[in-house]
């Protein structure tokens, strides 16, 4: 079973992820802050992370930055799904190594699971 | 007409009252209370002069007098238009704060909403799923508010970037057609698309020149009344791609036409058919059609129809 790494500090969608990508068959593991996000991708090395850019305590870029400067966890795609849409932040995520960069106002929940399952390459 | 605008500029009662400003602290008023002070001192002054020529002395206090009343208006003018600007400036930070703290409730309340009609978690019934739909249009009519507003706040700090892809207009437009089928289906409204063959690329936003045509586009179509057509056009002319949308709609009365631009207008006569909308559309789409280098315009008469039409140079 796969594992995907959902780092956002809303509860709320934790919550409505959690339970759409586990009825998806897989396995979820959350963090509410960038510190506990940032460990559990070391610690747990899931196969996808779900990443927001504003977080409390460490902001999603540096997150981004620190995974894939490490050699043990540069492989794993990243995907952004956040309401910040500027034009420069696409370009930095993206500069940085996210896989996709998904601005949640724009999509539906069905196609953020699409974007998922074909970032994990099925 | 031209000595009633006139008339309309020298109203300076008025035009502070639509800033929300006292006279005193209104750069206009005091603009004209300056004029009239240097007119009248520079007389006296000259009377006076004239008078006492014997007396140098009490000219130039009188004239270092006047000078130091003209220094103090001067200030509380500069004073009064940095209110202004703060007022502005407060404005559109608070619609940039407020939309974006809404927009975080609105996407989980989104998801929410799709996950519970999904039947994931569950079957539903007919009469809870109209509900449902009912909650996911207006989670989603606030939705396009909250990003219209933001749209709005970036054209005014003069902070939307626009990207320079290289694209097919008309393909944009056929695309958009096909996303508005069931509406235009449902408003009893024909759609017409007219395309010159083999057209240039342009280099411009996509997204953000989606948004003009889906403005235009909704329009069209919203402001029809029993049924109608709407044609669509694309052509080169010169060094520029023009596209136009001709509906058979309400019409703008020629009174509105002016202000059709501007923000937050509604036109009286739409809301007899329409109450939804935020008069946002075309203000936003002016801003990104002429920042893209384009140029737009329309012609309209009421009960008859509208015609608008943009320009876009071709890379």
């Amino acid at each position: 079973m796969k594992t995907i790494l959902f780092i956002e500090d809303e509860s709320a969608l934790q919550k409505t992820f959690g339970d759409i990508l586990k009825q998806e068959g897989y396995e979820i593991a959350s963090a509410l802050d960038g510190e506990v996000g940032l460990r559990l991708a070391k610690s747990q090395k899931p196969d996808l992370i779900l990443l927001d850019l504003i977080l409390p305590k460490v902001h999603g870029f540096e997150i981004l930055k620190q995974l894939k400067e490490d050699r043990e966890t540069k492989e794993i795609p990243i995907i952004v799904l956040t309401n910040l849409e500027g034009i420069s932040d696409i370009d930095k995520a993206i500069e940085l190594g996210a896989t996709t960069y998904l601005v949640k106002a724009q999509y539906t929940l069905e196609e953020v699971v699409e974007k998922i399952k074909k970032a994990l390459g099925e | 007409m031209f000595i009633k605008k006139i008339l309309e500029q020298l109203n300076i009662p008025a035009q502070c009252k639509r800033y929300g400003l006292s006279l005193w602290q209104c750069p206009q008023f005091l603009f004209i209370l300056m004029g009239v002070i240097i007119i009248a001192s520079t007389l006296t002054t000259y009377a006076i002069g004239t008078k006492y020529i014997e007396e140098p002395e009490l000219v130039a206090l009188i004239v270092l007098l006047i000078t130091a009343i003209l220094f103090i208006v001067a200030a509380v003018i500069t004073r009064s238009f940095e209110r202004l600007a703060e007022a502005s400036r407060m404005k559109s930070e608070f619609i940039s704060i407020v939309s974006h703290q809404l927009r975080s409730p609105l996407s989980n309340l989104k998801w929410a909403i799709e996950l519970l009609m999904s039947g994931r978690l569950g079957k539903i019934e007919e009469k809870q799923t109209e509900y449902f739909r009912i909650l996911k249009e207006n989670s989603g009519r606030m939705g396009e508010l909250v990003s219209d507003l933001l749209i709005v706040s970036r054209i005014e700090t003069v902070r939307l970037p626009l990207r320079k892809d290289e694209f097919s207009l008309e393909n944009l437009i056929r695309e958009l057609i096909k996303e508005f089928e069931s509406f235009a289906r449902a408003s009893n409204v024909e759609i017409e698309f007219k395309s010159e063959a083999n057209l240039p690329k342009i280099l411009a936003d996509p997204s953000r020149i989606r948004l003009v045509i889906e403005n235009l586009l909704d329009n069209a179509i919203r402001y029809v009344k029993d049924s109608g057509k709407v044609k669509m056009l694309l052509e080169k002319r010169a060094q520029n791609l023009y596209f136009e949308i001709k509906d058979n709609g309400v019409g703008i009365p020629k009174e509105d036409q002016k202000y059709i631009f501007q923000k937050f207008f509604r036109s009286e006569n739409v809301l007899k058919y329409q109450t939804q909308g935020s008069g946002l559309g075309l203000y936003i789409s002016k801003a990104i059609i002429e920042r893209s280098a384009g140029k737009i315009g329309f012609k309209s008469q009421e009960g008859v129809g509208s015609t608008f039409w943009f320009t876009l140079p071709i890379k």
